[in-house]
């Protein structure tokens, strides 16, 4: 594959005609930026509208969630160890940013295991570290866990907030608020846990879904494929990602996983609570939960005025539709998640111009 | 946050594995991935192999292309619209 071979499959893409106007949503924070970066966007045949669905972990992760951290951080000193997309995201009444200008301790790190490297390199100081992401994080994030056991290193935990991703859907096609034709669905949550959790979607809701990749080629082979299913009226999942994901997914990932981890009912930003939609520490890792570890009483959450996020993680809106977009919200200065994470929608549009 | 990159597997020392891409080494932990070996193609997310690249199926596309890139020069030979 060459570019030119690229371009040609783009004006493919584009001539494409739909019998219909068709809304697909990607599931996928990273694909959202990826149908940017690549140009695929601007190559939409006409009557394909691409809708941003609850796939970027910063921003559907809940303000009470960041309030907490937080305050765990003024009241029992601890440093926090964080990706660095959480750092400049807008809590209730500060950020992470805002903090560390006051002194909080701020380790930002690539990897759990970073995180844990700090803590083992640094015994007098209490390390927590945010566990937030999907399913393709959650099984590093366990691997650090059950290696701060291993080489007992006690001064580190983790507060949990990560959340799975077929819950979400299914929540957002049982409140019916908007209409989706199919689903591009996440490439490397799926490397994880497979196709299979998905067919759900097509076996009792009757949208089809196609696992993508993150190149040219496989957005605008994956983007083909489901809209020739949704006009063929085939209600199927197909794996668009073959060379990364198995049917099966990877079960070694999923055992680790699950071997630290269990489901447990998580607040989404904008969707509410979505019931077995999040995972917690197993009472056999209860010495590694910064949640039990360091109480606290953050003060009750607030959203941002103004700010449309959850409606956008919901699929109803467009970053565009929000009247803060460009103007009080830019990614210098983030009113809400969306804007701050490199994959969030807002900030995405605003890198690449928007529509 | 669940991007991920794709490197090849240089060095295997344990529990971790030394990968490479565009002359960038780094250290990376397989205990997902336990059956990775040397010359592999990984896909790499907060410092973890996550999954390998499967040749045969990366080797379909390549195939995949083929084909319809043959489709499409017949197209314009014989003005068949069911190239692709
Ligand atoms: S533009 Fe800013 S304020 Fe508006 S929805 Fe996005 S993040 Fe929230």
């Amino acid at each position: 594959m060459n570019n030119d071979n690229i371009r040609e499959l783009a004006d493919a893409f584009r001539s494409l005609r739909l019998k219909r106007d068709l809304r697909i949503m990607e599931v996928c924070g990273t694909h959202t930026t990826e149908f940017f970066r690549t140009g695929v966007r601007d190559v939409f045949p006409e009557g394909l509208a691409l809708i941003d669905g609850p796939g970027c972990p910063v921003c559907v992760t809940p303000n009470d969630y960041l309030d907490r951290a937080i305050e765990i951080a003024r009241v029992h000193g601890v440093t926090v160890a964080t990706f660095g997309d959480m750092v400049k995201v807008p809590s209730s009444y500060s950020s992470l940013a805002a903090e560390k200008a006051q002194g909080l301790h701020l380790e930002v790190v690539y990897s759990p295991l970073d995180a844990l490297e700090f803590a083992a390199a640094n015994p007098g100081i209490e390390v927590m570290f945010l566990s937030v992401g999907f399913e393709t994080t959650a099984p590093t994030e366990a691997v650090a866990v059950q290696r701060a056991r291993e080489r007992n290193i006690g001064n580190f935990s983790i507060l949990c907030g990560n959340k799975l991703t077929p819950p979400a859907v299914k929540a957002l096609l049982d409140a019916g608020e908007t209409r989706i034709d199919g689903f591009i669905l996440p490439g490397h949550v799926s490397a994880i846990i497979g196709v299979e959790p998905w067919r759900f979607a097509a076996d009792s809701y009757g949208k089809p879904g196609v696992v993508a990749g993150f190149e040219a080629y496989d957005l605008i082979t994956a983007t083909t494929t489901l809209v020739r299913l949704i006009e063929a009226k085939r209600y199927v999942v197909e794996n668009g990602y073959a060379r990364v994901v198995r049917d099966r997914g990877n079960p070694k990932a999923r055992e680790i996983m699950y071997t630290v981890f269990e489901e447990r009912d998580a607040h989404w930003r904008g969707i509410g609570i979505i019931p077995d939609s999040g995972l917690a520490l197993r009472d056999a890792y209860a010495d590694f939960d910064a949640w039990l570890r360091f109480p606290v009483e953050p003060p009750p959450a607030r959203e941002h005025p103004g700010c449309r996020c959850g409606d956008l993680l919901r699929g109803l809106i467009l970053p565009t539709d929000c009247g803060l977009f460009g103007t009080a919200c830019t990614p210098e200065n983030a009113v809400g998640p969306c804007m701050v994470s490199s994959e969030g929608p807002c900030s995405a549009y605003y890198k690449y111009g928007g529509l | 946050m669940c991007l991920a990159i794709p490197m090849t597997v240089k060095r295997i020392e344990g529990t971790r594995a030394l990968a490479e891409a565009y002359g960038v080494e780094k250290y990376v932990d397989i205990v997902m991935t336990p059956d990775v070996a040397v010359g592999d193609k990984v896909i790499i997310h907060a410092g973890f192999v996550i999954e390998r690249l499967d040749p045969e199926s990366a080797r379909e596309i390549e195939a995949a292309w083929d084909e319809y890139h043959r489709a499409m020069n017949d197209e314009k030979e014989t003005g068949r619209p069911d190239g692709a």
